[in-house]
């Protein structure tokens, strides 16, 4: 986690605000302890994951390492098949995030930019559609997947229910309203004579939306991918209950399996999950900055 | 320009002037941009139509029959004297509410697991999410890492955090256990076994993780208060203490009702953290539990399952019209 790629936020103002050595030093006992406390259950994890599983046997989980090894992780991945979740996850998180930000983008441009009388009363609609948990409308969308017919070479199923396919469809549904509302602040905020400039100089609709506004909301476009890809990958509600077949399911939800198939070697367990992370993990360590930025600019993620 | 665009002052792009307050439309569009536009709108607004709000109107009217997903629906009501089976698809009535506050042992327990996790939010975790922001924000050395250490769990999914924290709480092997001598005998307490126990082992995980949530949105809300304010605080003789209650605190209005609504939805969305740790059953039963279990286990009680999902919708109203009239409210009069 190096400091540079960490956002200004919480940066000194410069106003010698605390300049209290006292007031400082409690500061930083508490910021101290919290972070230990924070940290301990992932290093904890991680510990168990890099013991053999003989010495956790002899010694217990709770002991000094007598040896460390890479394996667990190794045979994790193979044992598991984790490199087929992986795939799984891949399969539903990029088309997910590139197809909601296209489609948020383009309502957000109308909405914001284009005299639509119901432009409010829609936005609404697209914002609250975003803050409804997740179990009210599961009941009759997993009625409407197993209703819905998809070609085959979109699903094996023959269905939305237990496809590929009907996870990013609901994901994007889902995650729509979030970025209408955020892209649709975010364009307000693009100064309004540069778009009659354009009008002035002919420019189409589509043109104004595709060459202008896309390209200046590339900030808000990066923080809600990093947010998105995130949210998405970490999804575990919809696919334990829109897929049926655990070896379609992304990594996530198939940890779950995981547990109950090696319940007796804990470290293979601790060594999944560290696996299943890395790629949130990644994101953050590369993308803080997009990320936090991301949730203040909506901040209105449920 | 809304209110939003500037209580987030982040949300503004550097090296863009801020426009004029009043914009102007275009006032003529050509067939095609007509075309266009619309097209634009449709897709995301049908998506949204389709797979959002249609299915949660129909959680409203399923939530009215008793259907166990079999066969077809109808419009008949359903008949007393006859035993459930014959008695598929039809209307009744409020009868699913009835059952569930009367004759559903679950449903209570849930509601009040539900409130819990609520109070634990709003008690522990916003103020704990607040002061590390507070702290952080005073600039001291360091406070960069220690922001992304404490942001850390909001990374990880829901169901990785509760294998993470089987860790600690396990009753053989746990850190918890292990520390206070009783691992593996049989004074172990069983931390996610014991129905007593368990909603309060689960609750520290998700506050774990929630704490860093609000953290960060306090971050930001923090950044956005004008400097000003806090110097004519100070000038004025107000002690740090005051000055972030009686100034700082008001100032983040818009901040203080996002965290209050994603506390209060959060809680009710609760669900990953309880399933992975035992199936949200045996002490761990929430809402959104109850609601996924009837309908997507083995006997499928969708009518009923949808009344339990009626009932979440109508609280989780109450945060979302907050937030959307807190938000909506001066750009309809614009």
């Amino acid at each position: 986690m190096t400091s540079k790629a960490l956002p200004a936020v919480g940066a000194p103002a410069g106003e010698g605000r605390n300049t209290r050595p006292r007031g400082r030093l409690l500061a930083q006992v508490f910021l101290v302890s919290a972070s230990v406390l924070w940290l301990l259950p992932i290093l904890f994890a991680l510990y168990i994951a890099v013991r053999p599983y003989s010495d956790t046997r002899r010694y217990g989980y709770v002991s000094l390492p007598h040896g460390l090894t890479l394996s667990n992780f190794s045979e994790a991945w193979s044992r598991a098949d984790m490199g087929r979740f992986f795939w799984n996850s891949i399969l539903i998180t990029a088309p997910a995030v590139v197809i909601v930000l296209l489609l948020a983008s383009g309502a957000a441009f109308v909405l914001t930019r284009v005299n639509v009388k119901v432009n409010v009363a829609l936005l609404i609609l697209f914002t609250a559609g975003n803050l409804l948990p997740q179990q009210v409308i599961i009941t009759p969308l997993f009625r409407m997947y197993l209703k819905i017919p998809l070609p085959s070479f979109l699903a094996e199923s023959g269905l939305m229910y237990n496809s590929a396919f009907g996870l990013v469809v609901i994901n994007v549904a889902f995650q729509l309203g979030f970025c209408v509302f955020v892209l649709s602040n975010y364009m307000k905020s693009l100064p309004a004579e540069m778009y009659e400039a354009a009008l002035v100089d002919g420019a189409s609709l589509w043109t104004r939306f595709w060459r202008l506004t896309v390209p200046l909301c590339r900030p808000a476009l990066a923080a809600l991918a990093t947010l998105l890809t995130t949210w998405i990958y970490n999804d575990f509600f919809w696919a334990i209950t829109l897929m049926s077949s655990g070896d379609k399911r992304p990594v996530t939800s198939a940890l779950a399996n995981l547990q109950g198939q090696f319940v007796s070697n804990q470290n293979l367990i601790a060594a999944g999950a560290m696996i299943a992370a890395v790629p949130t993990l990644i994101v953050y360590i590369l993308l803080q900055k997009q990320f936090i930025s991301g949730l203040s600019l909506g901040a209105s993620k449920g | 320009m809304s209110t939003l665009t500037r209580t987030r002052g982040s949300s503004v792009p550097p090296g863009i002037p801020t426009s004029p307050r009043r914009r102007r439309r275009p006032r003529h569009l050509s067939t095609r941009d007509r075309v266009v536009a619309a097209l634009l709108l449709a897709v995301p607004l049908v998506l949204s139509l389709a797979f959002v709000w249609f299915p949660a109107l129909s959680t409203v009217l399923l939530s009215f029959t008793r259907w166990n997903g079999v066969g077809g629906l109808h419009t008949e009501p359903c008949d007393p004297a006859l035993p459930p089976v014959l008695n598929n698809g039809c209307v009744n009535g409020v009868q699913n509410y009835h059952q569930a506050a009367t004759n559903y042992p679950e449903f209570w327990p849930a509601v009040q697991h539900n409130l819990i996790w609520l109070a634990v939010f709003v008690v522990i975790a916003t103020p704990l999410g607040m002061l590390f922001a507070v702290v952080i924000d005073r600039g001291i050395s360091g406070s960069r890492m220690y922001q992304s250490i404490l942001f850390l769990p909001v990374m990880l999914s829901l169901a990785l955090i509760g294998i993470i924290w089987e860790f600690v709480y396990s009753q053989n092997y746990g850190v918890i256990n292990t520390v206070i001598g009783r691992a593996g005998d049989s004074n172990a307490i069983d931390w996610l076994g014991d129905p007593d126990l368990n909603l309060w082992a689960v609750l520290l995980e998700a506050t774990w993780r929630q704490a860093g949530y609000v953290m960060v949105l306090y971050l930001a809300g923090l950044k956005a208060v004008d400097p000003t304010l806090r110097e004519a605080a100070r000038v004025d003789g107000a002690n740090p203490w005051q000055t972030f209650w009686q100034v700082v605190f008001p100032a983040m209005k818009p901040i203080n009702i996002v965290v209050m609504v994603i506390t209060v939805i959060e809680s009710l969305r609760a669900f990953d953290l309880v399933y992975i740790t035992n199936k949200g059953i045996n002490g761990l039963e929430l809402l959104s539990v109850l609601v996924t279990s009837n309908i997507v286990g083995e006997t499928q009680r969708v009518g009923f399952g949808s009344a339990l999902g009626v009932v979440l919708l109508l609280i989780s109203l109450v945060p979302i019209c907050l937030f959307l009239r807190q938000t909506f409210r001066r750009e309809e009069t614009q």
